[in-house]
């Protein structure tokens, strides 16, 4: 009987040779990836609950700030100095100020065929490299960074095949808010998303990364993409090649599949207050806009300040309206700064932020009030995510976006021309 | 008896000769609102009974302390600006352009001989291009926004001359945080300080603006960089006879006069928590620093960038330390980028953050915890001013803030 | 307001700054009366619940150094601060003192007379009683007397545009 990619991956970790959904593994990790948000509570846990704490393999360890940074009271500041004097006294690979958690792991670390958790739930992201990335929370991640290991129920997994390409104006958050609209928010509970087909090769590494980053928000323990030329190419630019080339087998068995044409999607738009409350971006014209923000683990890359710079180029933000723009790494950053984005959206009136989660973290720079309607490329939509407990947050693409900034009310890029 | 300055500012305004210790009535050239008080002006204005605001062509208003915005609360100042805005017919508004203090003398808001106020301390800053500018509080910028005018007493003016040559590695900031060290934070209280000397005459605007920013330090009411050529072509403007009469004259009286040598001038920090607690970068190196900032109203300008940059092309800044960059403007940050400066600063491992008053205001930015030392070139080191009363605040000028930031300990440039 | 009144004191040293009298962070909070917890924070956190109406501060130079904001003098005014008797003040808190009502003493003699917890009597623009020992203390110019007199800035506008 074949085996899919998750339960060859999760196969190898485990040193066994084959494994079926519904196993339950012990693993060992590649890596074990913790920010801001939590890595505080962690510490204090090693410190305070265990015996003898000592780490299994600290250059398993990737310690990121990126939620509040630079830090925006004193309480975050101190989570940020205790994690960061962690880090320093163990030996343990930190980064703070150098982009959103996921991105800088697709950057520098994630592998074809790694087992990854990270203590943030959009850790699924790192399938769009083939590897299997996990959202953990603390006490999960401090067993794993005590033991370098895990366990793990093997989860069956639902296959989407992907035929044909995008239509100009569309993108793959389109592409990703329409399938959790069609699978709901927990269609997809405990289960890998895998995409596959000759659909795959029209999507580059991060339109992929922007559909495996969503996975989480239709419940899915993971996304996974199987490698090819695209995937590969991007993981020799970034210096680094596969742990294992893995792709499911002909006669895997799949809980569920898909077939999707690309040709046949549309610009869509996330409504308060839930991911899979999407509809045509078309029906929700018009709605008034507070602020827009272009930037995120979702959508936060160069691909998606392109997009976003050719729309807004000689155009101005709305009055009134607030644009933030924020790069998701400092080498999107850098980028960006090189191909004359930056300029484009601080001449257009946009607000260009460091690199962080900024308003998709509600917690961090870029927060609306109440009452306040924001339209986002971030990850999620949940009532007060990104701000007052009493605001709105609609989803959607870069585009769709950028152009809502420009006219101070949803609207899409097609409308512009 | 001649005049000073500032009494021929404020003379040629209420359009009679005046001395210092004359309480007049101004007619105000410029109003600037920032975000803090824009909401309180609002109350304060309606509750007075007025109807108009007596020209709003005259009045600015900027979003730059909540931007952008860190709690949930800040964007209701921007939405209580907005409303009153509309309703009284405020055209200039600036909502994520800089600093308000770098915008009105960058935006052409400001020029030699007006009069302005504005509702935060560093008001001052405008006498860099020779105006009269001070701050007030939200009840007496209502008053004005109801009457076009406001009564101040003549300030009596302490005359600070600069000559020669400074040391490669000194700015305009180690300048002017001797200067408040030698008079103390209550040393000018009620006055203007009047800046002359062949230093001064070939300083930039730009360094001239550091200095005016930070006069409040020793308590002034004003500074006066008297408008030469170099401040008109700032401005935009002809240097004519008109703008020459600024002028003090040579037998105006003064109620103090300081003289310094240019070359006697060392690099200097304000050490914790008194803006005049100055000491020589020497006596302070080694000194480990865990975070640098370099930004605000006081050093966030082009050039300010450029020294640093200067300093940090090609290195690296230390392991675990955060070097935090905030251009004072929207037109500084694209400058930087065009002439490569931001790259510069960036490579070396810069957070760069959109302009903005952030951390200089404790807001945001890079807000700091218990036991944590910071240097940084903006204009307050106040007990609390950037996180908890336990965060130790070095001001020093950019030059030796991107040498601190390489070393990871205060370093002199 | 009455020429006479005595309160019990609170004693700040020199340079009590705007941040120390109200942290940036609070500043936009709704009203003056959420502001006041934090009044003194950075320096004396207990303070700000102790000050009892009709309590007296006596600080050294300079106070109200920094800021523009104007909360610093209404969060004191909102705490019931009969007055301030400092050595010197800045001077744009001098100004949004006096446009809020809250009667501010030049003086830098008490501060030698007094320790904290002391109960002193002022009589305004004669002078201050305390421990057996009297110091004499200037009126204020005439425009200020004006607005004081008003009730403050807001009140003297009100009068002036035929509300009040």
């Amino acid at each position: 009987m074949g085996m899919t990619m998750a339960e060859k991956i999760i196969a190898m970790a485990a040193g066994v040779k084959e494994t079926k959904a519904g196993d339950i593994q012990t693993v060992t990790l590649d890596y074990m990836m913790s920010n801001d948000g939590t890595t505080h509570l962690t510490i204090d846990m090693y410190n305070n609950d265990l015996k003898n704490p000592h780490i299994n393999d600290p250059s398993k360890l990737v310690w990121i700030v990126d939620h509040n940074i630079p830090a925006d009271s004193p309480k975050t500041a101190a989570s940020h100095k205790k994690m960061r004097d962690f880090a320093r006294e163990n030996n343990i690979d930190f980064y703070e100020g150098e982009g959103v958690c996921h991105q800088v792991m697709m950057e520098k670390y994630v592998c074809p065929g790694q087992l990854i958790f990270g203590a943030d739930s959009h850790t699924c992201a790192y399938g769009a490299l083939g590897a299997f990335g996990t959202g953990v929370g603390c006490t999960d991640y401090l067993y794993a960074m005590v033991t370098g290991t895990s366990w793990l129920l093997v989860p069956e997994t639902i296959r989407f095949n992907l035929h044909g390409a995008l239509k100009e104006g569309v993108y793959a958050r389109d592409l990703i808010l329409t399938i959790i609209g069609k699978i709901s928010a927990n269609g997809a509970n405990y289960k890998v998303m895998e995409f596959a087909g000759d659909g795959l090769k029209s999507l580059s590494v991060s339109d992929r990364i922007s559909v495996c980053n969503l996975c989480v928000e239709a419940g899915a323990k993971t996304a996974l993409m199987e490698v090819d030329d695209i995937a590969m190419d991007y993981l020799k630019s970034h210096g680094r090649s596969p742990k294992a080339l893995f792709k499911s087998d002909d006669d895997a068995i799949f809980s569920e599949v898909y077939d999707i044409d690309l040709s046949e999607i549309e610009p869509i738009v996330a409504k308060p207050h839930f991911v899979d409350n999407v509809v045509p971006a078309k029906e929700s014209l018009g709605v008034k806009i507070d602020e827009a923000f272009l930037g995120s683990c979702n959508n936060g890359r160069i691909e998606d300040l392109r997009v976003g710079a050719q729309i807004i180029k000689g155009k101005h933000v709305a009055d009134k309206v607030r644009f933030l723009v924020v790069p998701a790494s400092r080498e999107i950053y850098n980028q960006a700064m090189e191909e004359g984005l930056l300029s484009i959206f601080l001449e257009a009136g946009a607000i260009v932020m460091n690199p962080n989660c900024s308003v998709c973290w509600g917690s961090c720079q870029g927060v609306i009030g109440e009452g306040e309607t924001l339209i986002s490329t971030g990850t999620r939509n949940f009532k007060g995510r990104a701000g007052h407990k009493d605001s709105f947050v609609y989803l959607a693409s870069a585009a769709t976006v950028t152009a809502s900034a420009i006219t101070g009310e949803i609207t899409t890029a097609d409308m512009l021309k | 008896m001649g005049y000073t300055a500032i009494e021929k500012i404020i003379g040629r305004n209420v359009n009679k000769k005046v001395h210092a210790g004359e309480i007049v009535m101004t007619n105000v050239d410029r109003v600037m609102i920032d975000d803090i008080m824009v909401a309180f002006v609002k109350e304060k204005f309606e509750e007075m009974g007025f109807k108009k605001i007596w020209d709003p062509e005259k009045v600015v208003l900027i979003y730059d302390h909540f931007l952008p915005a860190s709690q949930v609360d800040d964007t209701r100042q921007f939405k209580a600006g907005n409303e009153f805005a509309s309703k009284y017919n405020i055209s200039h508004i600036h909502r994520s352009d800089g600093i308000c203090h770098q915008l009105m003398p960058e935006q052409g808001y400001v020029k030699p001989g007006d009069i302005a106020f504005g509702t935060d301390s560093h008001t001052v800053t405008y006498g860099c291009v020779g105006a009269f500018s001070s701050g007030i509080g939200y009840t007496e910028m209502a008053g004005i926004l109801g009457t076009g005018q406001l009564w101040v007493k003549v300030p009596e003016t302490i005359k600070i001359t600069i000559d020669g040559k400074l040391p490669s590695n000194v700015t305009s900031k180690d300048i002017i945080l001797k200067i408040i060290g030698d008079l103390r934070a209550d040393g000018a209280t009620y006055k203007c300080l009047e800046f002359c000397g062949s230093t001064i005459f070939n300083m930039s605007v730009a360094g001239r603006m550091t200095m005016s920013n930070m006069v409040v330090e020793a308590g002034a009411k004003c500074a006066v960089f008297t408008a030469d050529e170099a401040t008109c072509e700032y401005c935009g403007l002809e240097y004519n006879d008109n703008i020459k009469e600024l002028a003090a004259d040579y037998d105006a009286v003064y109620v103090r006069e300081l003289r310094y040598d240019a070359k006697d001038f060392v690099p200097v920090l304000a050490c914790p928590s008194q803006v005049d607690n100055i000491h020589p970068v020497k006596e302070y190196e080694g000194i480990a620093v865990d975070q640098v900032f370099l930004g605000s109203c006081t050093n966030g300008r082009l050039e300010d960038l450029q020294t640093a940059a200067a300093i940090l092309k090609g290195k690296k800044i230390a392991k675990y330390l955060r070097f935090i960059v905030t251009p004072a403007s929207v037109k500084v940050y694209n400058e930087a980028l065009a002439d490569g400066t931001i790259k510069i600063l960036a490579d070396a491992g810069a957070i760069i953050t959109h302009p903005g008053c952030g951390l200089c205001c404790g807001r945001a930015g890079g807000i700091l915890c218990d036991d944590e030392v910071v240097v940084a070139t903006n204009n307050r080191n106040f007990l609390g001013r950037m996180g908890t009363s336990k965060v130790k605040i070095y001001l020093a000028s950019p030059a030796t803030a991107a040498m601190t930031a390489i070393k990871g300990v205060i370093s002199e440039p | 307001m009455s020429d006479k009144f005595n309160g019990k004191v609170w004693v700040l040293g020199d340079d009590i700054d705007t941040d120390i009298i109200l942290p940036t962070e609070y500043l936009a909070l709704k009203t003056v009366d959420d502001m006041k917890p934090y009044a003194f924070s950075p320096l004396r956190p207990e303070l700000a619940a102790k000050i009892n109406p009709g309590d007296i501060i006596v600080a050294g130079k300079n106070f109200g150094c920094g800021s523009s904001r104007e909360q610093a003098p209404e969060v004191v005014k909102a705490l019931g601060i009969r007055c301030i008797i400092a050595k010197s003040y800045a001077r744009i808190f001098f100004r949004n003192a006096i446009n809020n009502g809250v009667l501010l003493i030049e003086n830098d003699k008490i501060q030698d007379l007094v320790k904290e917890g002391d109960d002193i009597e002022v009589t305004v623009g004669e002078k201050i009683s305390a421990n057996g020992n009297d110091v004499s203390i200037n009126s204020l110019p005439d425009n200020l007397v004006e607005i004081l007199n008003a009730g403050g800035l807001v009140k003297a506008m009100r009068k002036r545009n035929g509300l009040d």
